[in-house]
């Protein structure tokens, strides 16, 4: 058991801080809206340019090689400076270790640098109308056309994709299959003749999620990501990073239980006994998903998978994030209903056991995996 | 950084694990909570220090493993699991700890370690002291002193406990010889009882949880095992998510208690917070995942949730132990939300 970090560890953070309190942009509007997306984008851009955009790719692609301890190191720092929710979050967190894995040569370099460079904005095209929490029931269908696939159907919930340029989906290859067997993973840029993209607004109004329809799309055979017929266990092979670590590293969360602090101790005038517990409460989880991290982490750099078990670190800190929020707003009181960053953070909590597989679904994975619970 | 116990620190663990297996099975558990348990205690008690445990945390120079509360973790860890019925905790954790390398108390730390000697702990000040019809010893606290009881011919007032096996006394004032006037002394043994306690803890979550599971997958109802249902899962899949992230916290207690770290107060106390909660929560969700039969004491179920209400609420209740993390956190003080708002005093 050894909480310390190394010295090259420490050099690298304070680099980080220093870089981050120098930049990181004050107010910015929501990522979620057209004007903040914008903004936003500068933002990445500026990150980018300074090669922190992706601190642990291959400088190659703008990263610095950084290891799986200095990417926990750059994402507290980040969150701790205040600095905001990523809006490339989705191509550089789901679709990018995707994109490492079963990537061909071509597609890493095509996809990755611009993705880094948030020139390429990736929305995830998984859920359909009449497929969410069973996600093999997608019925979007890709047909064989000559030197490629000819796309007809709906994907609907895609988050920021009325702002993204590509998206990455799962289409049906072949109908004849089982359900798992018949899907590939495919690659659309969102400008393709037939894409018709909807943006609509969320719980918050803001035109954070998109439909996104598509009429006889044509794409070459160059856009399917690891095989045909393959895209259930490609896609399930990083489930791992959208419900762990990587999507949502403990920084956000001690951050957030940090400002939450700050808040009881303004407000101390309304700190009634509940409000504090409930204080002590977001701390302690926020400590906690980072102290069960570390072990996790660990586990990774000496080999061990975490396999099912992303779907614990997935319950605690959806339901951590929307404790620290129902806290946050006993605390403003009457101001609770002012638009603001904690109304709109408790708003987005709400979507914490909805997005990235249900929390009931999480459950069921723990019982049956972890515990070897019976299926039914 | 590696937070992980090392490859040593598992083999012991898993040692003492399969020790306990075969040594305190839950018959032994059970036996203990009426008097013809005795025998089974003594025999326990001298597996344990013919094993090294009881003065573990002596130097090797001295005859120890040279442990520290990192690494007795997760040993406490299997103490729990087990539902040892003796202070393992007390005189590992706490006693031996505090006598080594004190001038005088040689033989009581010689009995001690060798098993001659039993030695159990209370220093909340309760008046009640848990495991003294079964301990020769006991650390006490008078006022911010330390002392040491020779229980040997004190007459006890045994009480009745939810936990049968608790052997617990009501201790007016002990007398007792004077260990240390140093708070820091009393501090740090207070914080490795807490420590010890919630490792305890974590390894009775497991041990409710296993149970719950075995169960749940061999009861068949409409046909199908109950453990097939999703209100059951999910409830079981509650259990552990509250076990697996209060793990992690005491690890990083028992770091900070190692390295004499300022937090350390602060992350005992997290420790223990999380450690009774899970706790707490456990034992109301695995007696429902039994059904009726968890309501039995023919099953063992109960020896273990009986266990851990004692100790989720000794060496800092989770209410204590959420209140010195808020101290720490360095948050005002609650207001009355009772009053109007313009009778607010300000
Ligand atoms: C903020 C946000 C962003 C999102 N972004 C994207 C995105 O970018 N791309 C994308 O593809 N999708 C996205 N989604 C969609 C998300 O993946 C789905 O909402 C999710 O998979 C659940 O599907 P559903 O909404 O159809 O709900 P349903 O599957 O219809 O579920 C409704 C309720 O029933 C429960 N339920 C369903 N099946 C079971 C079962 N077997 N056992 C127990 N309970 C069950 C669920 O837990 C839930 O409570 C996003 C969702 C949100 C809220």
């Amino acid at each position: 058991m050894d909480l310390t970090w190394s010295p090259a560890e420490e050099a690298f953070r304070a680099e980080a801080r220093g870089w981050l309190e120098a930049n990181v942009p004050r107010g910015l509007p929501s990522g979620d809206t057209r004007e903040g997306f914008t903004a936003h984008l500068e933002w990445e851009r500026k990150l980018f340019a300074d090669r922190w955009a992706v601190v642990s790719w291959p400088e190659r692609y703008g990263g610095r090689d950084a290891s799986l301890w200095e990417w926990l190191i750059f994402e507290e720092e980040y969150y701790r400076a205040g600095a905001p929710q990523r809006v490339t979050q989705n191509g550089i967190f789901l679709l990018a270790p995707t994109v490492f894995e079963f990537g061909t040569a071509e597609q890493q370099d095509e996809i990755l640098p611009r993705m880094a460079a948030a020139e390429q904005l990736w929305g995830q095209g998984w859920s359909e109308p009449g497929a969410g929490s069973d996600l093999a029931a997608i019925s979007s269908r890709a047909d064989k056309v000559d030197g490629g696939w000819r796309i007809n159907g709906q994907k609907t919930w895609t988050t920021r994709g009325a702002f993204c340029t590509h998206l990455f989906g799962l289409f049906r290859t072949d109908p004849e299959a089982s359900r798992h067997a018949g899907l590939t993973y495919l690659l659309v840029p969102l400008d393709t003749p037939g894409v018709t993209v909807r943006g609509f607004g969320r719980l918050d109004g803001d035109e954070g999620f998109a439909e996104v329809f598509f009429d006889d799309v044509v794409v070459p055979d160059s856009a399917v990501l690891g095989g045909v017929g393959q895209g259930w266990s490609v896609a399930m092979a990083t489930t791992g990073s959208e419900r762990g670590l990587t999507l949502r590293s403990p920084g956000r969360f001690l951050a957030a239980a940090e400002r939450l602090r700050r808040l009881a101790v303004e407000r101390a005038g309304s700190l009634t006994a509940s409000a504090r517990d409930g204080v002590v409460e977001a701390h302690l989880r926020a400590e906690a998903y980072q102290l069960f991290t570390l072990a996790q982490v660990t586990d990774l750099v000496e080999g061990r998978t975490p396999g099912a078990e992303s779907s614990l670190n997935k319950l605690y800190w959806s339901e951590l994030d929307i404790a620290l929020h129902e806290t946050a707003l006993e605390l403003l009181g009457p101001e609770a209903e002012l638009d603001g960053p904690w109304s709109r953070g408790h708003m987005f909590s709400l979507s914490g056991p909805i997005y990235a597989g249900t929390n009931e679904i999480q459950r069921s994975i723990v019982a049956e995996r972890l515990l070897g619970l019976p299926r039914r | 950084m590696r937070f992980a116990p090392t490859a040593q620190q598992v083999e012991l663990a898993t040692a003492v694990r399969e020790l306990l297996a075969d040594a305190c099975p839950p018959e032994t558990v059970r036996a203990a909570w009426g008097s013809e348990g005795e025998k089974a205690r003594v025999d326990l008690w001298r597996q344990l220090a013919d094993l090294g445990l009881l003065g573990a945390v002596l130097p090797e120079a001295d005859g120890g493993l040279g442990l520290t509360e990192v690494d007795l973790v997760p040993l406490m860890v299997e103490v729990g699991r087990a539902a040892v019925p003796l202070p393992v905790a007390e005189t590992v954790a706490v006693l031996v700890p505090l006598l080594a390398g004190r001038p005088g108390d040689g033989d009581d730390l010689t009995g001690l370690v060798t098993g001659n000697l039993v030695g159990t702990a209370e220093l909340a000040g309760s008046g009640v002291l848990p495991w003294a019809g079964c301990s020769d010893r006991a650390l006490v606290r008078s006022g911010s002193e330390l002392r040491l009881v020779d229980l040997t011919g004190v007459p006890l007032e045994l009480v009745t406990t939810v936990d049968g096996s608790r052997a617990a006394a009501r201790t007016p004032q002990l007398p007792g010889t004077l260990l240390s006037t140093d708070p820091a002394d009393l501090e740090r043994a207070w914080l490795r009882g807490a420590l010890a306690t919630a490792a305890q803890l974590v390894g009775l979550v497991h041990r409710q949880l296993d149970l719950a599971v075995a169960h749940a997958a061999a009861r068949k109802q409409f046909g199908v095992p109950i453990g097939s249902q999703q209100a059951v899962k999910h409830m079981l899949a509650d259990v552990l998510l509250d076990v697996r992230f209060a793990l992690p916290v005491v690890q990083r207690a028992a770091v900070s208690l190692a390295a004499g770290a300022p937090e350390a107060r602060a992350h005992v106390a997290a420790a223990k917070a999380m450690a009774s909660r899970a706790a707490d929560r456990a034992a109301r969700t695995t007696i429902q995942a039994h059904g009726a039969i968890g309501y039995t004491v023919e099953y063992d179920l109960h020896l273990y949730v009986k266990r851990a209400w004692a100790l989720a609420d000794t060496w800092g209740s989770e209410t204590h132990s959420r209140a010195v993390v808020a101290d720490s956190l360095g948050l005002p003080p609650a207001v009355d939300p009772s009053v109007l708002p313009w009778e607010a005093a300000r």
